[in-house]
Parts: structure tokens; sequence; C-alpha cells
């Protein structure tokens, strides 16, 4: 991975001392809050319902054994002992006190990691494929990009403040894994016939209050462009992004108010000018940072099946089917460690989990982990022979949940426990949902499924990509849940649609039940949920939803442990 | 004479300095074909100057000032008349001013003082600078001495911008570390 020069060690460094000194200033009240609250959210801090929320940068996601056990030494001495990684591959810390955060940000530079640019207006953590570089579907490994863009985005002084947040997301393999068509641009490395390396462009996608899939304004882009490219991209929108009014300001509105033909007409036009100038990247400069990414020192091993020798063994297997992936090199597997145990809310770790996920990598994945956008851990490069070793020790620190692509491997934003905009809970719902279908056969029966759950239309928990898509919305005060199904994440990524009127939190578990009975009742053999509903139409599932009411007394489980 | 107190100062280059133009914003009812501009050095908006121009142009020493959503472009071939020409930021978090400044210095070739005025603190004078200001007029109900500290808060840069057209990666040999890692699991 990754590691910092003399150079990146000292602008994280001077970014403490800025950050310090503002702290500063905001406690002697020489800063307003008004004034500081840019400086706070371009470092991540969030003032949320009961204190300020720390979300620190994971650049696509990668992250070695040492950065995480400073996380879970963060959640020991300035949390409580737990942490949240999110659906944009970082992690969140709930329970910051405002004074320390300079300090936690000295102990996050010591392992080459920082908070910048984690929130505000301006170009966000960069994200990836979990299974970038060990995917077998891989044209090109894109973390060398991703990098490349980390640093020119850092601190860019003209795109520091621009109309709203800008999130950039770049994939590498034939299959989408970087949810590229819902960000602001979503780049997919391509080769073009003469076999140079370049980008596909996607621009305008978000979630969201005015969900909007992406627009390719660019079919081939010479990799050396990338940065000149999306300078002209940012130029374009920092001067023509709406501002009055922050629910249309993102890039998507600007691209539906001209139309995408002259979007990429005026892009065009700033990038006239920026062609071919320094900015440009060299072959040495891209040669530099690709080295970080080698491939590990892999063993020439046989591939093996790893369920030999183990055939009895109904558990191993199951979760070899949904938590093992394949890998490009023979002998080896990428696994997923589980964040979705029933009960523990969607992508929480405690530290002793951290600590511990921190050692595996070092014993079994050449110390390097990576977080998921669906809000799980990757160990990308076991030995298949390791497997069941592996598994045993998860199993013990509930990490070995077999429900990966299953309908309780739910996304789901932190919600109304811990979120100041948020209109309902959804910690809580997807607990009670777990908790519903805490059967593994049935789960298994259903297949892949995708449950996303956001809190308000803000969209963090990704319901409108869901397949069933859960958006907490608030009636007169009180706390409903409306429901959408259809969306889709990847290549054929797609907005569900929105069956009728909204339930209350304790209809949700049965809500879920009648919409996978028409799914079960429908599907053709081997057909996934979403097929069966893009397929039939939303209308059959509808109708059995709302035939009869639903009268779902009862406390909602995990309503109390998380509040 | 003026006393000190009342002397206007603005920070030139990384210097704090008297300075004795005033910026003209239209009230309420004015015009910009009918407003008075004052004799003496004065930065007019865009639209006063676009409305004036005759009897602006003839002057020896004027300014003018875009508002953030107004074209740079509009002044193309006009440039060299101006002595300021200045960049109004109507709120601290109107982040336009930094590509009005980049394009009137990259794309439109100015050279001469380009300065920021309005909601400007110290915290953003580091990208005015390196987006092409070389003036800064800070709000006035903060200390001026305090702004300076602003413009040295980063020693490098990753990326090119006005002050610095070489990014990092072209400004100094950077080598690629070992990818070994030594000190895993050496704990914290
Ligand atoms: C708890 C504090 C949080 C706050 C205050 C917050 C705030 C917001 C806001 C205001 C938006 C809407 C922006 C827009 O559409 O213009 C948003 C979107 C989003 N947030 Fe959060 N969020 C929080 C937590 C999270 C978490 C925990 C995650 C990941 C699990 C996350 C990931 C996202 C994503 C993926 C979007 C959708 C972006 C898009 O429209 O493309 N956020 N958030
Ligand atoms: S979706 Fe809404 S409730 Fe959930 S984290 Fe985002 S802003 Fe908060």
């Amino acid at each position: 991975m990754y590691q910092y020069d003399q150079y990146d060690h000292l602008i994280v460094r001077e970014r403490i001392a800025q950050y310090r000194d503002q702290v500063q200033r905001r406690l002697s009240g020489e800063l307003t809050e008004e004034e500081f609250l840019p400086l706070r959210l371009q470092n991540g801090l969030y003032m949320q319902r009961h204190a300020y929320m720390l979300r620190i940068a994971v650049p696509y996601g990668l992250l070695s054994s040492k950065q995480m056990r400073m996380f879970a030494h963060i959640a020991r001495k300035y949390d409580r002992g737990y942490g949240h990684f999110t659906t944009r591959q970082n992690i969140q810390f709930n329970w910051i006190e405002l004074e320390q955060t300079p300090d936690i940000l000295a102990d996050l530079a010591s392992v080459e990691m920082h908070a910048i640019q984690t929130s505000g207006n301006c170009i966000r953590n960069v994200t990836s494929d979990e299974f970038a570089g060990v995917a077998a579907d891989e044209i090109i490994d894109p973390r060398p990009y991703a990098e490349v863009l980390r640093q020119w985005s850092t601190f860019h002084p003209e795109f520091i403040a621009l109309p709203r947040k800008f999130k950039v997301a770049i994939n590498g393999a034939l299959e989408d894994r970087a949810a590229i068509a819902i960000h602001d641009i979503g780049l997919t490395v391509v080769k073009n016939e003469a076999g140079e390396i370049g980008f596909k462009v996607m621009v305008g996608g978000g979630m969201g209050r005015t969900p909007i899939i992406g627009t390719t304004i660019r079919e081939f882009l010479p990799r050396e462009h990338l940065l000149t490219y999306t300078e002209a991209i940012m130029r374009v929108y920092n001067q023509y992004g709406r501002r009055d009014n922050k629910y249309k300001a993102r890039i998507k509105i600007l691209l539906k108010a001209i139309g995408a033909e002259e979007f990429a007409r005026q892009v065009e036009e700033e990038w006239a000018d920026l062609k071919g100038t320094e900015e440009t990247l060299t072959l040495e400069e891209m040669e530099r940072v690709i080295a970080y990414f080698q491939p590990h020192p892999y063993e020439t091993l046989e591939a093996i099946d790893p369920r030999a020798g183990h055939e009895d063994n109904k558990a191993f297997a199951n979760w070899l089917g949904r938590n093992v992936k394949p890998h490009k090199q023979a002998g080896y597997a990428a696994v997923i460690l589980s964040l979705k145990k029933t009960g523990v809310p969607p992508g929480d770790a405690t530290a002793e989990q951290m600590d511990f996920m921190a050692d595996l990598a070092d014993r079994y994945s050449f110390g390097e982990l990576r977080v998921t956008h669906e809000q799980n851990i990757v160990l990308a490069d076991v030995k298949q022979s390791q497997l069941f070793d592996l598994w045993k020790e998860i199993k013990a620190h509930g990490l070995a949940t077999p429900n990966i692509g299953l309908l309780t491997d739910i996304i789901c934003c932190p919600g109304g426990d811990f979120c100041s905009l948020a209109n309902a809970k959804s910690i809580p719902i997807s607990a009670a949902i777990a908790e519903r279908f805490d059967h593994l056969d049935f789960l298994h029966d259903i297949g892949d499924i995708e449950l996303n759950i956001s809190g308000c239309i803000n969209a963090c928990g990704h319901h409108h990509v869901g397949n069933i898509g859960v958006l907490g919305v608030d009636k007169d005060g009180s706390e409903w849940y409306q429901v959408s199904i259809g969306g889709a994440q990847g290549n054929a990524t797609a907005i569900g649609k929105i069956i009728g009127p909204s339930f209350s939190a304790h209809q949700m578990p049965e809500v879920i039940d009648r919409l996978l009975r028409v799914y079960l009742r429908e599907r053709t053999p081997d057909e996934k949920f979403v097929d069966t509903v893009q397929r039939i139409g939303i209308a059959p599932f509808k109708e059995h939803v709302y035939a009869t009411p639903i009268n779902e007394p009862g406390r909602l489980v995990g309503e109390d442990e998380y509040a | 004479m003026p006393d000190q107190n009342t002397i206007q100062r603005i920070i030139k280059g990384n210097q704090i300095v008297a300075d004795d133009w005033t910026v003209l914003r239209l009230e309420e009812g004015q015009e910009p074909a009918t407003v008075e501009v004052a004799a003496g050095k004065v930065i007019v908006p865009l639209k006063v100057w676009q409305a004036q121009k005759e009897a602006l142009a003839a002057r020896p020493e004027i300014g003018v000032w875009l508002q953030s959503d107004e074209r740079p472009e509009e002044l193309k071939g006009e440039l060299d008349k101006f002595s300021v020409v200045a960049v109004n930021f109507p709120k601290f978090t109107d982040g336009r001013g930094y590509s009005i400044a980049y394009n009137l210095r990259m794309r439109l070739g100015y050279t001469g003082e380009l300065r920021a005025i309005g909601d400007v603190l110290r915290d953003q004078l580091f990208q005015m600078k390196r987006t092409g200001f070389d003036a800064y007029a800070p709000r006035p109900d903060r200390s001026i001495e305090d702004a300076l500290k602003g413009l040295t808060v980063f020693s490098e840069t990753y990326q090119a911008s006005v002050d610095d057209k070489l990014p990092l990666f072209r400004r100094h040999a950077r080598t690629a570390g070992a990818r070994e890692h030594n000190d895993i699991g050496s704990g914290i």
C-alpha cells in the first residue's frame, strides 16, 4: 500500500498544527461557530446528536494492520470502545471531545492517516473496489490512480469551498464494485484498442434527495490526463453549480439543468487550456505510485478445494460460499469479515475486534485490510489452505456470520440514534429485520439481496440503490418508513421505486417478509430478488404488502441498547 | 491627515501596508450607469465599469471588482487598464472567487494586483494566494496581524496552481519507498 514520503508527512503535520490552532481560536471565541464549521468539517468533525463525531479517511478503503490498531486505540482512549465503518469506506467515532481532536489527529499521523476532507464542501475521500489488486476481473489496479487523485485533491486551493460535497469513485474491474454510477465523478479504468490505459468518465451521479445515475461524458480519457480533466470538471462545477439552495447544489443538478452534452462541452473547453500543462501526469510519477501497489510476494501454490477434509462441516461450507471470494492468484482467496452479526449495528466494530482483525491481517493477509462500502472488512490475500483455521478463529470473535450479500448483510446509516439530521431510527429497524430473519437456511434460500436503510433522505445508507430500500421519514413528529424495491448497485445500477404509503417501525419486519413471499412465489429458478422485481414490476409486491393490515406489536429489538 | 487608526490597511504580498483605494459598492436604488464615481483611487463594480467605461478609462487610476457570479472573461482585452482587479467574497464559504482568480491569471493573463475583498478571513488566505491573489483586505472586525499568519500555513503543496505551475511530483524527485511492512505489529 501507499506509504508517506517526507512531503506527505510534512503536509499532514502542518495540517495538524493549523487545525490545532483553529480549535484554539474557536475555544477562545476568536472564531465563531459559523466560521469554525467549514474548517472542522474539512477535518471530518461533525456535531451530532450527543457529541462530536470524527470521520477518519481510509483512502480507497485500504489500511494496514498498524492503522487498524490505531483505530482500536482511538476507540479506547477517546471514544467508547468502538467505531463505525461507513459506506464511504471510512471510519467514524461518535463520542469525541473537540479539545481532543488535535491529539487524535497527531495519533493518526503517526500511522500515516488523517481526517482531511472527509466532510465539507470539498473533494472527499476517493473510494474504490475493495477487491482492487486481487480481483480476477480486474483490467488494472485502480488504487494508484485513486492515490494520485487523493494527493491532487488534498487541500486543492481552488476547490475547497465548492457548492457542495464532492465524491469520486474509481473502479478498475469489469464488474463495478465501487458504485461509480452514484458518485459525482465515477471513473472506470479501460484499455483502448492500442492497449493504452485510460478512464471512462461518468459525472453527475448521486443519491440524497434527488437520486440520479451518472452520465458518461467521455468514453476514453488517457490516464496521463486524469488530473487536468478532473480539474476542468471541478472548475466548471465550482463556477456554475448552484449555491442558492443546498439541495440543488450537487453537480448532478447542474448536469441536469444544462444537459450532459453542454456540460461536457464546457469541460472540454476548460480542459483545452489545461491539457498538456505541467499537471499532466508523468510516467515516472505513475511508476512511483504504482510501485506501492505491486502484488504481494505470493507463494506459488496450487488451487485447492478448501472444503476438502471438512466435507461434513455445513457451517464452514456456508461461510466459504458467502464470505470467501476468488483471487487472481492460484491458491489464494479474499475473505470478507462480516460486521453484520445480528444484534450489532451494521458496520460497528469494537476495539477488541479491531485489534483482532489487525492481528489476523498480520498472520493471514500481508498485514493489510480493506473496508467495503457495504460496511464489512476484507482480508484480501488469504491462502486457501488457511481458510479453515481462519474461520475457526473469527467465529469466536463474531466475525464469521456467513451472510455476505444476504438479507442480513444490511447497509445501514447511524440514523436517529446518533445523527442529528435523521428523521427516524435505522439501527433498530435493521436489528429487528435481522432478528426476524435470523434463520440461515431461509436466508440462503432467498439468496443475493441488498437491503439498505437510511434514517433520512440524505441517503447515507444507500437506500435508493438497495434491492429493498428503507427510508426513515417524519410524519407529524413520528417516525415512519418508506419502502422502495428494484434498486441496484453495480453495472446495472438502478434507483428503486417506492411501493406506497410508509410503515411504522414495528411493521417493518412483516413488510420485508411479505416482499420476500411474493419473490418466492414468483421467482424462476436462479432468479435473484431484484431480477424478479425487474421482470414482474412492483405491482404484485405492492398488492401483497398492502393487502391486509399489518399489526406487529411488541418492542423493537435493539431500541434501547443503542439509544 | 487621518490618524493611524483610520488608515485602511491591507495585506499586500506578505506585508501589511496602508491602502488608499476605496471600494465602490452600489447601494439600493443606485444604477451602474448613473452612480457617481468619486475622484481618486476607486475600485468600481464590473457593471459600473461597463456602463461608464468611457469616462472611467480616462482616469489614471481605476480598479474594478467582480462579484463571485460574474465572469472574468468579460474583462478580456481590457485588463491592462486597471491598477487593481478585485474579487468579492460575499461569504467566506463561496469558493467561486478562487476559480475567478485562477482564470484571471491563467486564462486571461492578468498580471496586476489581484485583491480579495468582502468576507475575507485568515483561514482563506493560503488558498487565495495559491489561486493568484496577491492582495487581501481581511474583514475589518478581525486582526490583520493575525490574518497575515494565514499565508504561511503550509510549506509544501501537492498540486499546481497559479503560485506554482509545477505539481509536487515535478518539483521534487519523489522516490517510492520500500514496500515491506517492516514495522507491522509494532503496536502503538
Ligand atoms: C452521522 C453523521 C452524518 C451526517 C451528519 C451525514 C450527513 C449527510 C448529508 C447531509 C448528506 C446529503 C448530502 C447531499 O445529498 O447533498 C449525506 C449523504 C451521504 N452520506 Fe452521510 N452523514 C452522516 C453519516 C454518514 C455515514 C455513517 C455514512 C456511511 C455509513 C454516510 C455516507 C453518506 C453517503 C454515501 C451519502 C450519499 C451521498 C450521495 O448523495 O451521493 N454518512 N450525509
Ligand atoms: S441518512 Fe440521514 S440519518 Fe442517516 S446518517 Fe445520513 S444524514 Fe444521518
